[in-house]
Order: C-alpha cells, then sequence, then structure tokens
C-alpha cells in the first residue's frame, strides 16, 4: 500500500530545513534527519510529546511544562522519559492552574524554555513526534521557538486524535441519533482510551498525559493496523 | 531534575509485593519500567523465549499456561509474573497471553534482582511462582511454633523403669515407689522381639487393684494396658500432645524405632506449655458437674487464642480444639453414667461433622447420635439413652457447643439407634441417594465413637468404606451436591461479596471455603475406599490411590490450610476483643497478600470442583 497523495515527504522537509535553518540548534536537529515516508511503523523511533499552556492561544500563551517519553510500537521506554516545568514569559492564569496544578510557586525557580532547547530537541531529533491533538504542541512550539531563536520550527506528528476522528467520521449525531439521544463520540485523550480498555489516568500532567498517549497509540495499532504500515500514511 | 510517573508508581505500591517496599524503591522501579499493550488473543511470554525482565499486569487478564499448554492460572490487574523464567536461566518457562486487551509493565531484571537482593519479602514472594505462593505462605506459618520444632525425646528425663509381666503388683508398686516414678513399662524378655508389652501407672494400681479388691501377688500382666500407643523419639512434643488428646491417655511410652527409650506423661507437656490444650484437657476432667465445665470456657478462648499467637497451623489448631471438644463430650457422658447408672446395654457416643474430622474451631455446633448395641429394646432401654443424651446435649450446649440446628443430635430418637438400624440408614443412603439423605451422608460420612464401645461405630466405618467405593451412583450424588456452594470469585479472580445484616460486603469462609473444600476431598475419599477423617488424611489416602495428581493434592492440602487459616486468626482475633467469633471476613480488611493468596486458594477449589464435575458427569447412568 502506498501513502496517500498528500503524504508529506518529511525527510526531504527536513533536508530542506536543514540547509535553510540559520540557528545552529536548529541545524542539528533538522541534520538528524526523518525517517522515508515509506518505512513501516514498527521500526519508527517514536516520542510522546505532550505540553502544559497557560492557555489555548499560542499567540498569548506560553507552555509551562513539558513531557517526553521515547518509545517504539514494542516499548515505550520510562527509563528515558523527560519532564521540565518552566518559567513561561506570560503570567499564570488562575484558570490555567486549575487545569495543570502547576502554582506560581513552582516556577518561580523553573528555567526559561530557552535554557532547556537544546535538551529538548536533542530528544526529539530523529524521532517522529506523537501528540493527541496536534494544534497545541505545534504551534505552542512553534511560537515557543520564534520568540527564543527568531525562527520556527516544524516536525513530523502522528496525531491520536487524527487517528480516532478517521474512524468516527460521523461522530456528531445525525437528527435521527439526536432524536434517540445519542451522544456524540468523544475522541478526547480520556474517552479513546477507554475505548482500547486503557486504564484511567489523572489528567493534565505532561509526562502522565505523554505516557497516555504513547500507550493510546500503542493500542490503536494493535488493534486498527499492521505493523509494517507506512508511517506516512499516520503522520501529518 | 525529578522525573514522576506517578501513575504507574502509585499503581505498583498497591498491589504484594510492592506494597511493603519503602519509597524509593518504588521511585526507582517506575522510573525503570517499560509498557506495552497487548490486544486480547496476542501472545506475551512464548515457552522458551529469552525473558529479562519481570511481567506486570496493569490493567486486563492475562492466563498462564504451563508447558503442555494447560491453564495455570489467570492474572488481572496488580499480578505480576514471568519471575520463574528469570530465577532460573532467563527462559520463559510458563507461557502467557494476554485474554482482554492487556497493558504490562516491564521491570528490567538488574533491578528486579536488586529487590530480590534488599527485600527478603520480595523475594519470598517472587520466589513462588511456579510452586505457589500459597504453599510458601502456609509454610512461613507453623514452623514458628516451638511445639512442632521440639521433638519429644527432649522431654524425656530418664530412662524407662522397667519390669516383666510375671511381676506381682505390689512389687512393681514398690519399685515404682523406690524409683520414685509414676509409670513402667512392661517389657517381656522371653518374646522373640523382646518388646514393651504394656505399661503400668499409679491409676491403673488404684483403679484396676486397690478399687478391685485384688491380691497384691496378681501379676501385672493381668493389669497392665497392653499393647500401649506410643510415640517416635523424633516426633514432634505437638504430635505427642495430639496423640494424648485423639486417645484420651495421659502417659505415653517413647519409642526408638521399638525400643522404649521413656516415658512422657500430661504434666511433662504441661510444664512445658503452661497453657496447652492438654492442661485444658485434665481441667475438663476434674469437673465435678455441668457448671465446672461451663465455668472453662473463657479457658477455652484462651487456649486457642494462644495456639494462634504461637502460630500453630490451622490444622494443629483444628485437632486440639477436636480433642478438647472430645474431653468435653466424654466427662459429660461420665457425669450422666454417675447420676444414671450403668448403661443398660453396650453403645457408642458418636460424633460427626467438624469434630469426627479433628477440624473444629470455636464457632461450632454439636453433631452427634448414639449408636446402641443390637440387643437394645427400645420400651426397655430407650428411656436411659433418651435421657443420657439429653445431659450430653444440653451440657455440650452450656459449653459453647450450641445445639444442632438440623437436629443432628443424639436427643432425637431417630439418632438414637442400635447398630443394625445404623447399617441400613447407611445402606439407603447409599443405595439410593436423595436430597435430603444426601445432607445426612455428608454429616454422617465423617464420624467417630468417642465415647464407649467404639467397634460400633467401627463397624459402620468398615461398612461405608466397602459400600460407597463400590457405588458410582452414590459417588456421583454426592458429587454434584458437593458443588453447590462454589468460591467467591469472579471470572476475573475478582470476589464476589455477600452483604451482612450491617451491610457489610464479606465472605464466608467456612460456607464458600472450607466447607465446599471438605465436601469435595470427601468424595474422592470414599471413592478410594478410605477409612481416613481429617480432610489432610483423606488427601493422603487419595494420593496413595493415584486419583489425583501430586500436584493436585498439594494444592488442595495448602488451599485447605489456607483457608482454615485466615478463618481461625478471623476467629482468634474476635475472640480477643470479646466479640463473638464467625466465619465471615471483610476483603478490604485483608492485608493485600493475604488477599492474593485467598485468590489463589478459591482459585484451587475452583479448579478441583471443575475437575469433580468432569469426573462425575451429570448423568453417570447414560455414560457407564
Amino acid at each position: 500500500m502506498t501513502a496517500p497523495a498528500t503524504a508529506l515527504d518529511w525527510a526531504a522537509q527536513f533536508a530542506e530545513l536543514a540547509a535553510s535553518a540559520r540557528d545552529p540548534r536548529l541545524q542539528a536537529f533538522y541534520q538528524a534527519g526523518c525517517v522515508t515516508t515509506d518505512t513501516p511503523l514498527e521500526q519508527v523511533p517514536l516520542l510522546a510529546l505532550d505540553v502544559e499552556t497557560t492557555g489555548l492561544d499560542a499567540n498569548q500563551h506560553a507552555i509551562v511544562s513539558l513531557g517526553l517519553l521515547p518509545f517504539t510500537l514494542q516499548r515505550i521506554r520510562c527509563g528515558a522519559a523527560r519532564y521540565w516545568v518552566v518559567k513561561p514569559a506570560s503570567e499564570l492564569s488562575g484558570e490555567s492552574v486549575t487545569f495543570h496544578h502547576i502554582t506560581h510557586s513552582d516556577i518561580r525557580h523553573a528555567p526559561r524554555l530557552g535554557q532547556i532547547l537544546d535538551e529538548l530537541l536533542t530528544a526529539m531529533a530523529g524521532k517522529v513526534m506523537v501528540v493527541h491533538y496536534r494544534n497545541i504542541e505545534r504551534s505552542f512550539l512553534d511560537q515557543a521557538l520564534r520568540q527564543q531563536v527568531g525562527e520556527g520550527l516544524q516536525f513530523p506528528v502522528i496525531d491520536t486524535m487524527q487517528l480516532e476522528a478517521r474512524l468516527y467520521p460521523k461522530r456528531q449525531p445525525g437528527w435521527l441519533d439526536r432524536l434517540l439521544g445519542r451522544q456524540p463520540v468523544s475522541i478526547r485523550l480520556a474517552d479513546s482510551r477507554l475505548r482500547y480498555n486503557l486504564p484511567m489516568y489523572q489528567a493534565h500532567h505532561a509526562l502522565t498525559d505523554a505516557l497516555a498517549t504513547a500507550e493510546l497509540l500503542q493500542a490503536q495499532v494493535a488493534t486498527r493496523y499492521a505493523l509494517d504500515t507506512p508511517v506516512g500514511e499516520l503522520w501529518s | 531534575m525529578q522525573i514522576e510517573l506517578l501513575e504507574i508508581r502509585d499503581h505498583l505500591q498497591r498491589f504484594p509485593p510492592f506494597d511493603a517496599l519503602p519509597d524509593d524503591s518504588l521511585d526507582a522501579i517506575a522510573r525503570q519500567v517499560e509498557v506495552a499493550y497487548f490486544k486480547a488473543g496476542t501472545d506475551i511470554l512464548l515457552y522458551g523465549a529469552a525473558i529479562h525482565e519481570l511481567h506486570y499486569v496493569r490493567s486486563g487478564a492475562v492466563e498462564i499456561y504451563r508447558r503442555n499448554g494447560a491453564l495455570y492460572n489467570r492474572l488481572s490487574e496488580g499480578d505480576i509474573f514471568g519471575q520463574a523464567g528469570l530465577l532460573r536461566s532467563n527462559k520463559v518457562r510458563f507461557p502467557a497471553r494476554a485474554i482482554e486487551d492487556s497493558l504490562i509493565y516491564f521491570i528490567p531484571a538488574t533491578v528486579f534482582a536488586q529487590l530480590c537482593e534488599e527485600h527478603d519479602g520480595f523475594a519470598e514472594f517472587v520466589e513462588a511462582e511456579g510452586q505457589s505462593r500459597l504453599k510458601s505462605a502456609v509454610e512461613s506459618q507453623g514452623q514458628a511454633s516451638e511445639l512442632i520444632q521440639i521433638k519429644v525425646r527432649k522431654l524425656i528425663s530418664r530412662q524407662p523403669v522397667t519390669a516383666s509381666p510375671h511381676t506381682s503388683v505390689q512389687q512393681a508398686a514398690q519399685l515404682m515407689t523406690e524409683q520414685s516414678v509414676s509409670s513402667l513399662v512392661i517389657v517381656d524378655d522371653s518374646a522373640p522381639a523382646a518388646g514393651m508389652v504394656g505399661i503400668l501407672t499409679d491409676r491403673d494400681l488404684r483403679t484396676r487393684v486397690l478399687a478391685m479388691g485384688l491380691d497384691s501377688t496378681t501379676p501385672v500382666s493381668e493389669v497392665m494396658s497392653p499393647n500401649p500407643i506410643t510415640i517416635q523419639a523424633d516426633d514432634s512434643v505437638f504430635d505427642a500432645m495430639l496423640s494424648m488428646l485423639r486417645h484420651n491417655i495421659h502417659y505415653l511410652p517413647v519409642v526408638q524405632r521399638r525400643r522404649p527409650i521413656g516415658i512422657i506423661n500430661l504434666s511433662d507437656i504441661i510444664r512445658y506449655e503452661s497453657q496447652s490444650s492438654l492442661y485444658l484437657v485434665n481441667s475438663i476432667f476434674n469437673q465435678p458437674d455441668v457448671a465446672g465445665l461451663q465455668s472453662l470456657l473463657p479457658d477455652l478462648r484462651a487456649t486457642f487464642i494462644r495456639m494462634v499467637n504461637d502460630h500453630a497451623t490451622a490444622h494443629m489448631v483444628g485437632s486440639a480444639m477436636a480433642g478438647i471438644g472430645r474431653a468435653f463430650t466424654q466427662r459429660l457422658l461420665e457425669l450422666a453414667e454417675q447420676t444414671l447408672g450403668p448403661p443398660p446395654v453396650p453403645y457408642c457416643f458418636m460424633v460427626a461433622g467438624s469434630m469426627a474430622r479433628d477440624e473444629q474451631l470455636l464457632v461450632t455446633d454439636q453433631d452427634n447420635a448414639l449408636v446402641l448395641d443390637d440387643r437394645f429394646d427400645p420400651a426397655q432401654h430407650d428411656a436411659y439413652f433418651a435421657a443420657l443424651a439429653q445431659f450430653v446435649s444440653d451440657g455440650l450446649a452450656a459449653c459453647g457447643y450450641s445445639y444442632c440446628k438440623g437436629g443432628i443430635m443424639a436427643s432425637n430418637a431417630q439418632w438414637r439407634q442400635p447398630l443394625s438400624v445404623w447399617r441400613d440408614y447407611f445402606q439407603q443412603w447409599i443405595d439410593n441417594p436423595k436430597p435430603q439423605t444426601l445432607l445426612h451422608s455428608c454429616i454422617f460420612f465423617d464420624l467417630d465413637g468417642v465415647y464407649g464401645e467404639v467397634e460400633l461405630v467401627e463397624n459402620l466405618k468398615d461398612l461405608l468404606a466397602q459400600k460407597a467405593s463400590s457405588n458410582p451412583a452414590f459417588l456421583a450424588a454426592l458429587a454434584r451436591n458437593a458443588l453447590n456452594r462454589t468460591p467467591p470469585l469472579g471470572f476475573f479472580r475478582t470476589f464476589v461479596m455477600e452483604t451482612d445484616g450491617q451491610q457489610k460486603h464479606i465472605i464466608n469462609l467456612k460456607g464458600r471455603g472450607t466447607a465446599p473444600l471438605t465436601d469435595l476431598i470427601r468424595v474422592h475419599a470414599l471413592a478410594c475406599g478410605s477409612k481416613a477423617q481429617n480432610s489432610l488424611e483423606r488427601l493422603d489416602a487419595i494420593g496413595k490411590t493415584k486419583l489425583l495428581q501430586p500436584e493436585a493434592l498439594g494444592q488442595l492440602r495448602y488451599a485447605l490450610e489456607f483457608l482454615s487459616l485466615v478463618r481461625v486468626r478471623h476467629q482468634a482475633m474476635a475472640a480477643a476483643e470479646g466479640a463473638q467469633p464467625n466465619n465471615y471476613i471483610e476483603p478490604e480488611k485483608v492485608s493485600a497478600s493475604d488477599r492474593h493468596n485467598l485468590k489463589e486458594a478459591f482459585q484451587v477449589l475452583s479448579n478441583a470442583q471443575k475437575f469433580l464435575r468432569f469426573r462425575y458427569p451429570a448423568q453417570p447412568s447414560n455414560k457407564r
């Protein structure tokens, strides 16, 4: 099976970006390369990624914590997990505090995102990122990089929420369903996990969410995809 | 930088053996865990494959198989597997497959080895896979008990004083006085085996010589107790105690092979164990009336609690309590005969149920009957035996052995019958099993004579052993009856709980555990023609016939012992708090590892019931 025509050739794109990037850290990140579109899923080095933020708009809000967990379809390696609380440029709102439980005192001594950028990019290098709802991670990291080094960040992403959305294209109930009181199919992380009999976790801790996302992808592939499915069918 | 994998750590700390680990060890494990998802139906471990991690079920359900593919265990959340392979040669010994969508944690061998090294409890827990965790839980109990560890030979203070059978009773009394001993071993040097032929005690001289007005020249051979019960020198003090309880004897010759090397008596053991059950038995026989017996009730509870605190096994406790129950019964019969006079015809007072099986605990009701000599004439003799039975039954009730709700008591005319009627009863119950008679079979087919002409009850035991084993239809009916009560386990090894009067979620350890286990052991024992009454002895008898695999027998033994142990401890705890002991436990209130072992024990029961169902299918007449 070949990848759909729209599939991005991230390997080629990384080669171009490596040439055009000005920041040496970004150059190194792109130079580490990316697997080709036809690489079987079971051979792809993956990185579950989750960021907690002060709000939903990357232009106004900032990252407060990041969780990373390298994995493959065979194993999630907690030993190599990374987790940072970072000091956001913008203020913490009371609303967001109630979500991710990171408070002002937690971040008082936390590093700025700029200080961990090296480690972050090294951890991401050569991996395909796995997130639940790509808009957040992509846009916030892109925005953060623009603020820190003056140029954006691009990377391949497998979005577990998107994979669920593909399964339930008509998840909004029609008029008949509404009449019968049917609820829309939820593709939120916790609800999606339940469909695969994965346990309930406490949400909104970046590392726990990264773990939850990694487990969800393993479950989705075990249930719906062949192990040799080309990565190009899943990423964007 | 602190990496917090809280979900992993918090989960591990809820389950044994991790629940006993310190926080920093848990953190270290959580930091090195690897995780993988297995779809229902996929293999996790294949036999003989390399294994370098301990496996932990985070969610879902996993089945473990034997090498031949037979199901070995079904695991759920919080269970571990793979340790048998890790501990030996790093090859998988028990293959595993996810039977539900499962999330598995992998703990690296290096971490595993370090945990085993640093935490004895962890090592003991994991080393048990493949044998049985239950086995180690059961074996750790009882070993601490001094009574089991100490050998009888330690109680011997001197060589036995011996005399020949031809010695006169006067010479014997003189010898005992000179040597200041209260017993003599009678040895016949002329006999080819040159062994012990009897013993003579102070009491014998009083009751059999002086009281009877015998001449002082009477040879001891006429008044000694011939062929006495003996004990081997390297048996435990507990064995000696049991033997005395069982046979109601106060002197026990100790032999090395067949040579007598000493005599121990009741007081030797009482000196050793001041609150032992024998001390209580001794007090029982010294009580002048029912009120006196009743006053011993606190001592009975204290003895029970003490045995449990001393780490006695459930088997020890059950035997000792049955011995005490027998002593109460025997003393009551002595008192009854003192009031009513000697019996008009010989009789045997028979006990049934847990006392007959030597498996009695604190909460128990009386099951008894009278087997009378066939010369019994109801018109002439029944008034005597009715009064005797009523006296004993009331006395037992006063001493805490409540009346049997089903009326299984000698005070009930149906259960106060001559041997020939009893033989008819047994014959009918076996030839023509009906629901009601099966209930009787379950009670009366555990039987033991405790007082009077024991041969009468032995006669019934012989009949039962012969008839039952050769009657497949009866065995099949009894087997189906034994399947009525199932262990309280759900499909995924969750407890199925009942609700008691106070809306507490409880498990009936007797009704759903030890009783069905005893029932199924009885079926196999009867099928083997065994005359043993105690469930563990029945298992030994079953083992000799190869009806069950040694492994299955071992599992049954451990399951019975463990379930009984939890019952015993539960009752001891209630008794210590002055509460009324019962058989209901709240799983929430027992330790995680006990909970785990309970599940394993119930699983053994469940598997044994499956085997029973398979061996005695629903319509035996069509199959045979």
